[in-house]
């Protein structure tokens, strides 16, 4: 009976494991609940040798403890020398062998799985999204739809979205942990792979490669949408028109002139626009953080124009514009949180959670 | 000249002894030293950054300065804590295992130290002036272009050490080669001179890439050249293949030597030979010679194609075999034996585990589909820091508790000792372990903050109350190391009842090693004589005069030569003021070896009468 509860014992406590595992991390930033074809198939990959390997672990440990119980030095025995063995051929290829095996377990899905997730031959039929990479922000263009974005990336859920990365300055890595692996962001060459998302919603995404003081900083959302809430995002972006579209208010309309005025617009593009030295604020209002990790509030987005370098340090945006009192930084917000061209935002995709 | 006249003399006459000192036991200790000095400032950085961790959002520190901080950590403890503790033991303990007087080049083996030093004092010189961030693998662009003269500092404080420790690799292998004594074949050498012997090889192949990476990226900020500019046409990516080319066999040769310690260990302290010896030196030049074969599966994400990641993949699954094979030789070496568990024995004991469990996310991580989950996030920090730290620090500190009878005359303080083990075991499993779940959770590495309300605040907190713990465990090990010094008693020749040459060296060990050269006749020479009921070794010649090497003060100026020569290279970009440094420090740098080169220095001879005298 004793041996028996032993038994559930173990049991439970492996269930408890696992269902610590499942429930580990947030929610659509952690790697080890997968929502999308890439971040799956790792999954599959990381439990394989996890599995072999914790039974490797088990050996080793079964027999070190085995080994010390018996064989500890024991009262009146101090002088007892044992055995002097030179080895034994038998065991010497029972453990040659048998991780060689276990190896070629681990081996044959992993390669299979590498050239399957490089398969990119239907990446022109596909939706394709350049992506570069930037201190400390991601810049989104969009292949033949003329929309640019920044920060957060809208893509349809069930098809394969093609990313094809380069960085402008140093090397980053794009990786959204639930969606996908990551992939280095180079600035000699393009890299492309692809998102193939299961479920709509709000993803993190993070730059992975040590890129400078704000690489904690460089976060970016991958916001998953159906199919038909996608086209109707591209159709917004696309008839949206920065020169006929009135600000709302009056001060919004103060602010898009000290926008202009202040010359914010040689570097960041309002509409679409192949400009990329700052961020596009096209659809600025509908983001819910400010910078990539800041909550999106009107306060925060004085502090920011005024400073940016308070809540990024090293940006570029620093020192490359005229100082901006905090009255004209409020008016240019103002006009900033109102640029919302379309209906499906990070809000209607279900938030960031 | 005996060492009883040394020990009485004053201060400044013991401190010129150690500057001009030839002998590999006193540059043992002083790599000892000053690797024990770079391992507690690595240490202090480590807890910092884990202070900085410990909530989210926490403004402790800067971003440039955690970006400091991270990279000083990381190339202190490789290049300046773990690699010259490495060196000072086998600088200490090798030529005895070998039956040798000394290494084969005594004057090489002081200037291979005081490089090291003199790196390591650039390196951090630049404290003062804005150290490097560009991480300790200073990937290109971001380390080309890191303003300041940070990554300079880092750039010459390699090159600078690792000529040093390419003299100590060339060294090495020389000794081992030609100095062993009679009787001690190949298949005879102990384990630690195995793997010291395996380890100076990968030195000596791997050396020279980081040497060529370092030039290259000295050149491009000094002199502008454009190797890792882009818009120039240079390529950054030639960086990554040259550190990691470099940089997977200089992880080798961190764990092979502690594979060596805990070879001996495990077989003294079970008072049994090891298991498969033959077995254990093949999987080790196995291990070696894989170890250059994998370099790139440190970039699987950089984006070369299925091909290129799944050969590195197959290839890196590869080394978990003979490195299987050692773990349960280890094991075996128990089995059967009479096992005694002191300090020594519980850091070896503690490494089995620890170690398995990096070899198995080591077996993961080289996953390459699975990698690009795990790649620079805290799951990779976790991995290599239970190889690390699991191996190589559990190793260096198990080797420093069985040879400090030989360094340092004196037996550490057992109940201090295991004190300090369980802090510092619980320390490490609480900071590492929950470090590969942070990982997989989605937290980068070198993150400098981690946002609110990410689901990572509970795991840095743990980790960082595990760091603690290490610290704790450090402290104890240092106050054993003192306690000892002034309350211990002197040790006797063999406390541990041994198998190996360098334990039947007359305590304390005479500065000529050995007055005869002894006669090896098999594995665990010692021990087949206490066998065998002689308790010592058969002199393999007469009694006769000895050859010394001369003291010299020529590698201390050397170095120092380099040393001011690198700030001159620093600051010739800013100001011509420097040329005088960069000219000064490489002409007296020259003028000292030219001096070396012309002037003979025969050394001088102890006679059989002195020897004799000695005796009585």
């Amino acid at each position: 009976m004793k041996g028996w509860m032993g038994k559930f014992k173990v049991f439970s406590l492996l269930g408890f494991v696992a269902l610590f595992l499942s429930a580990c991390g947030k929610e659509n930033l952690t790697a080890l609940d997968p929502k999308g074809y890439g971040a799956d198939k790792a999954m599959d990959l990381i439990i394989l040798p996890t599995v072999i390997m914790s039974f490797v672990l088990l050996i080793v440990m079964v027999l070190l403890v085995l080994a010390l119980i018996k064989f500890r030095k024991k009262k009146g025995q101090e002088d007892f020398i044992p055995k002097q063995v030179e080895g034994n051929k038998t065991l010497e290829t029972v453990w040659t062998v048998i991780p060689i095996l276990l190896l070629i377990i681990i081996a044959v899905p992993t390669l299979i799985y590498e050239f399957d997730l490089a398969d990119d031959a239907d990446a022109s039929d596909s939706l394709n999204i350049n992506v570069t990479g930037n201190q400390y922000w991601w810049h989104f263009d969009y292949e033949g739809l003329d929309i640019q974005t920044s920060q957060d990336v809208y893509i349809p859920a069930d098809s394969k979205v093609y990313f094809n990365m380069k960085s402008s300055d140093v090397i980053h890595s794009f990786w959204v942990p639930t969606l996908s692996g990551k992939l280095d962001v180079n600035p000699e060459n393009e890299n492309t792979f692809y998102i193939n998302a299961y479920e709509e919603g709000v993803y993190w995404g993070k730059c992975a490669e040590f890129c400078g003081p704000s690489h904690s900083l460089m976060d970016f959302k991958v916001v998953v949408v159906s199919q038909e809430e996608f086209e109707q995002w591209v159709a917004d972006m696309q008839n949206f028109d920065p020169e006929t579209a009135e600000p709302a208010t009056d001060t919004a309309a103060q602010g898009r002139d000290l926008f202009e005025q202040n010359n914010c617009i040689s570097c960041h593009a309002i509409g679409s626009s192949p400009a990329a030295i700052g961020p596009n604020l096209t659809n600025f209002g509908d983001r819910t953080k400010l910078a990539g990790v800041e909550d999106m509030t009107k306060e925060k987005l004085v502090e920011w124009i005024v400073n940016p370098e308070l809540i990024k340090p090293g940006n570029k945006m620093t020192g490359a514009y005229p100082k901006v009192s905090d009255e004209d930084a409020e008016l240019i917000a103002e006009y900033l949180l109102q640029l919302k061209p379309s209906e499906i935002t990070i809000e209607s995709a279900g938030g960031l959670k | 000249m005996s060492t009883v006249t040394a020990q009485k003399t004053s201060f400044a006459a013991v401190l010129w002894d150690y500057l001009t000192t030839v002998d590999h036991k006193k540059i043992g200790k002083l790599y000892l030293y000053g690797g024990g000095f770079f391992f507690l400032l690595g240490g202090l950085e480590a807890m910092l950054i884990r202070i900085q961790l410990i909530k989210p959002e926490n403004d402790f520190m800067s971003a440039g300065l955690y970006n400091e901080m991270i990279t000083m950590h990381g190339t202190t403890m490789i290049f300046f804590a773990a690699m010259p503790l490495l060196l000072g033991l086998m600088n200490a303990v090798m030529p005895l295992q070998i039956g040798a007087r000394d290494v084969a080049f005594p004057f090489v083996n002081a200037l291979g130290f005081w490089l090291f030093l003199f790196g390591g004092i650039m390196l951090n010189v630049s404290w003062f002036t804005g150290a490097p961030d560009a991480g300790w693998t200073a990937y290109a662009p971001l380390s080309a272009t890191s303003p300041g003269h940070g990554v300079d500092y880092y750039v010459l404080g390699l090159q600078i050490s690792g000529a040093g420790t390419l003299m100590g690799g060339i060294n090495f292998l020389v000794t081992i080669v030609n100095m062993r004594a009679p009787g001690m074949t190949y298949m005879r050498m102990p384990l630690f001179t195995w793997t010291t012997f395996v380890v100076s090889v990968l030195i000596l192949f791997a050396f020279p890439a980081l040497t060529v990476g370092l030039f290259l990226l000295m050149f491009d900020r000094m002199f502008d050249s454009a190797f890792f500019d882009v818009a120039l046409g240079g390529n950054s990516i030639i960086w990554q293949h040259l550190f990691w080319i470099f940089g997977h066999p200089e992880v080798y040769i961190l764990i092979l030597p502690a594979f060596g310690i805990f070879s001996e260990i495990f077989a003294t302290f079970s008072r049994k030979r090891l298991f498969g010896y033959t077995a254990m030196v093949f999987a080790t030049i196995l291990i070696a010679f894989l170890g250059f074969m994998v370099w790139a599966h440190h970039m699987f994400t950089v984006g070369m194609g299925p091909v290129a990641n799944s050969i590195f993949a197959i290839a890196t699954m590869a080394i978990a075999v003979p490195t299987g094979i050692k773990i349960f030789n280890w094991l075996l070496t128990l089995w059967g034996g009479n096992i005694t568990i002191n300090s020594a024995m519980l850091w070896s004991l503690a490494f089995i585990p620890s170690f398995t469990i990096g070899g198995m996310t080591g077996i993961m991580v080289a996953t390459s589909v699975a990698d690009y989950q795990y790649h620079d996030t805290y799951f990779v920090i976790a991995h290599f820091h239970y190889v690390i730290v699991g191996g190589v620090v559990f190793g260096i500190l198990a080797a420093l508790h069985y040879w400090w009878p030989i360094m340092f005359r004196r037996v550490l303080n057992e109940r201090l000792g295991k004190w300090a083990f369980w802090n510092f075991f619980i320390g490490f499993h609480l900071t590492f372990f929950i470090q590969h779940f942070l990982g997989l959770m989605g937290m980068p590495r070198r993150y400098w903050v981690f946002l609110e309300d990410q689901g990572l605040d509970t795991g840095n907190f743990i980790s960082t109350i595990g760091a603690v713990f290490m610290t704790i465990g450090v402290i104890l090990f240092l106050y054993n190391a003192f306690y000892s010094w002034f309350k211990g008693d002197p040790a006797p020749q063999d406390p541990w009842d041994a198998r190996t040459l360098e334990w039947a060296v007359e305590s304390p060990t005479p500065h000529y090693n050995f007055k005869q050269l002894p006669l090896v006749r098999g594995l665990d020479a010692l021990w087949i004589e206490k066998m065998e009921g002689n308790g010592k070794l058969t002199p393999a010649e007469p009694l006769g005069d000895i050859h010394m090497p001369n003291g010299s003060i020529l590698p201390f100026l050397i170095s120092l030569g380099f040393f001011i020569a690198g700030f001159g290279f620093i600051y010739q970009t800013v100001t011509d003021v420097a040329y005088i440094f960069l000219f000064g420090g490489m002409g007296l740098a020259l003028a000292c070896m030219l001096v070396r080169s012309l002037k003979d220095d025969h050394g001088y001879h102890i006679t059989k009468e002195e020897l004799e005298k000695e005796a009585d």
